[in-house]
């Protein structure tokens, strides 16, 4: 049984926190708390699904270009919907959630409540540990673990990164030091969708689609990156993990209340709180960035 | 000249009016039937499509004769969206009833939300026949309060008391299959039933019978009727050594289950109550992976009656899928016609009493009401089906040699493959 926990907690928290990583991005550079996060990731799905069976597209194709498409569309979003209202963050939150709805009732009209699903990438499944996995949840995990990777090299390596922690920081001082402190949040926008749709275009063959699919993945999100402190890259990854370990645990523990997996984790999110309000590497006061 | 004219024109004019008339008392008035359902999804599409396929053929042979003039049947389309908000599905009621001005109701789909639609109905004394909810209270309150509700009747799905029987039925088919051809001395079974309320009479249920039944539980896992992976369920229901997979399912679970299910090649067959499972659409959701899943269904290529393949193909023609329970529709506009025709009367109360001792060889069995106005269940009557989703194809596999009965194009049911080497081994 702890074989099971482990390898399912681990292709769990992955997915967790490659959106949670990106709801975080965008807070802590530009304060935009984008409900409309998840329902990005449930768009990128929709346009893999369509590319590959509408369109006839190889999935390797569809899905690299419906990141870049939705995370094209999230900058376009950013700047008609949300960067004439930025320094009104309940305004903002609210356009936020006005966006997602749309998205919503955009696929609800295009593709009905029907539950759809995209074959997967690669068939079959192989046993660790005694425990079956598929060679597709594998391969969430590895993009998966990739993606964040990819985001820590931008994050430190390159001056974009630079860029967005010194904004992070302290938004007045990056303005005054020369940074287009506009660009590094439409950028962080962009980024932070694009991961988002990463962890879309991951989920395609393994989950359903349906136009609700983007609700539960933001409470679960909201609930890590609140646990993992709020902007902060490092507690959205522990919390990801959390969350997953907790979710698991209960299936495992608990199966007749499995349907409890959600109200746990975010039982353990309330837990944090209660102790450390801050979240787990989150920041107290506004004073101390 | 002018005055020539003068006469002309309103000998015209009368003509004309005369004509309209004439028309409209030879074809007659339309006859409103409101198809209510939550139209963005499967539910109420199949709703739609039945009633469509069933005005359309009362429209093709000139309407419904009453009084020697035939009516055209007009359908109103009645987005309940009960899916998503039950104040959604009231307010569709009653602009139906109020500026719609249907003469009669057809559908429904979610008990929570056809208790309530009901009540308006009946305070309207709109004739309602329910194609969708299966809730017995439904049903009930015909008894309870005959001169309120006896404007409801049911004729899609069976009860839910039938449905658990049904699926107990199945249940023992496939246990009975697997100890014989895998010799397994004692099945075991995993309950596995969303956490719905529907669902919670019938895991109690199978706690208490299972045993009776020669059979061994080794767990109950409830998840969230939308959960999104139920990998690590799989997970405990494999190490628990399960033969059976008992389901409840009505939503997207079934499909991420069933998906799941058969990527993993989880060595347990899965039986029961899969909604997703009846429609076409299951195969492409799950790629082909739900393959084997067992489900009661309402609807399947077989012979019920000398009705049913006639209608299954011909609604798979048009609408380029398979029926639902809830095109059941289908047979509730022709229930109202042959009532309006047989008590010549469009008046609901002179056709309650026709409807309720009206004997019907339906698509989905012989038809006829109880006294609570619930479809009659049972050999002779409407049995519901197991089907089998076998290679791509909905098959069905119950009843086979059930009670005396067969029907003709059923098929033997098939363990899945990877479940017979598991065992083999």
């Amino acid at each position: 049984m702890i074989q099971n926990i482990i390898i399912n907690g681990l292709i769990n928290g992955s997915i967790y926190a490659l959106l949670a990583i990106g709801f975080s991005l965008i807070f802590g550079v530009a304060r935009i708390v984008n409900i409309a996060h998840t329902a990005f990731y449930m768009l990128t799905a929709y346009l893999i699904y369509v590319g590959f069976h509408h369109l006839g597209m190889s999935p390797y194709v569809a899905m690299p270009l419906s990141v870049l498409a939705v995370g094209l569309l999230s900058v376009i979003c950013y700047k008609i919907f949300i960067q004439p209202i930025r320094e009104h963050e309940a305004a903002v939150l609210i356009a936020t959630i006005a966006l997602a709805m749309v998205i919503q009732e955009a696929l609800l009209i295009g593709f009905g409540g029907h539950y759809l699903g995209a074959p997967p990438l690669v068939s079959g499944y192989v046993s660790i540990a005694g425990v079956k996995v598929t060679y597709q949840h594998l391969l969430a995990l590895a993009v998966a673990l990739l993606a964040l990777l990819a985001v820590w090299a931008l994050l430190m390596k390159t001056r974009l990164g630079l860029a967005l922690r010194s904004t992070a920081q302290d938004r007045e001082v990056a303005n005054l030091m020369g940074m287009n402190e506009a660009r590094v949040a439409m950028a962080t926008m962009g980024v932070s969708v694009m991961l988002a749709g990463i962890a879309g275009a991951i989920v395609v063959p393994l989950f359903v689609l349906d136009p609700h699919m983007w609700m539960h993945p933001l409470i679960m999100v909201l609930a890590i990156v609140v646990l993992g402190g709020l902007g902060s890259i490092k507690g959205s990854f522990v919390g990801a993990y959390i969350i997953a370990f907790a979710e698991v645990l209960v299936v495992f523990l608990l199966p007749m209340g499995a349907f409890l997996k959600g109200s746990v984790a975010l039982s353990i999110m309330i837990l944090v709180l209660l102790i450390r309000p801050e979240g787990l590497f989150g920041i107290y006061f506004e004073e101390e960035r | 000249m002018k005055r020539g004219l003068a006469v002309w024109s309103v000998v015209g004019v009368v003509c004309l009016i005369l004509s309209a008339g004439f028309s409209a008392w030879a074809a007659g008035e339309p006859i409103k039937i409101g198809v209510v359902g939550p139209m963005q999804f499967t539910q109420g599409e199949g709703h739609w499509n039945g009633a469509t396929l069933a005005a359309e053929e009362i429209n093709a042979k000139g309407g419904v004769l009453v009084g020697g003039v035939k009516h055209p049947i007009e359908l109103v389309k009645v987005d309940s969206n009960e899916f998503l908000s039950i104040p959604d599905a009231t307010n569709a009621m009653e602009l139906a009833i109020s500026r719609h001005k249907v003469d009669y109701l057809v559908g429904g789909f979610r008990t929570e939300a056809v208790l309530v639609m009901q009540d308006i109905a009946m305070d309207n004394q709109k004739i309602f026949i329910g194609c969708g909810a299966a809730h017995p209270k439904l049903c009930g309150r015909v008894k309870e309060d005959y001169d309120r509700y006896k404007y409801w009747f049911r004729v899609t799905p069976i009860n839910s008391r039938f449905l658990v029987k049904v699926d107990f039925i199945l249940l023992g088919m496939v246990a009975k299959i697997m100890a014989t051809q895998l010799n397994i001395p004692k099945i075991k079974v995993a309950i596995v039933a969303e956490k719905a309320v529907w669902c919670d009479p019938i895991v109690g249920i199978a706690q208490k019978n299972l045993p009776k039944m020669g059979m061994e539980i080794v767990g109950v896992w409830r998840p969230s009727p939308v959960a999104t992976d139920v990998t690590a369920e799989l997970s405990a229901i494999q190490s628990s050594g399960a033969h059976i997979i008992f389901t409840s399912f009505s939503s997207s679970v079934g499909v991420t289950f069933a998906k799941q299910w058969g990527e993993l090649k989880v060595p347990a067959a899965a039986v029961g109550i899969n909604v997703e499972a009846q429609k076409d659409g299951f195969w492409a959701a799950t790629g082909g992976k739900g393959n084997y899943t067992l489900t009661i269904n309402t609807y399947a290529r077989v012979k019920i009656t000398d009705a049913t393949i006639a209608f299954y193909d011909k609604y798979k023609k048009k609408f380029k899928e398979a029926p639902n329970y809830t095109a059941g529709t289908y047979e509730a506009v022709h229930v109202l016609a042959e009532a309006m025709q047989k008590a010549n009367s469009l008046a609901p109360d002179k056709l309650v009493p026709v409807i309720e001792k009206m004997k019907r060889v339906g698509t989905a069995g012989l038809l006829a009401f109880d006294e609570t106005h619930d479809v009659i269940w049972g050999p002779g009557y409407v049995t519901a089906l197991g089907t089998q989703w076998q290679n791509g194809e909905i098959k069905c596999v119950w009843p086979l040699n059930w009670q005396s009965i067969t029907y003709e194009g059923a098929v033997p049911y098939i363990i899945p493959p990877w479940v017979v080497a598991h065992y083999k081994k």
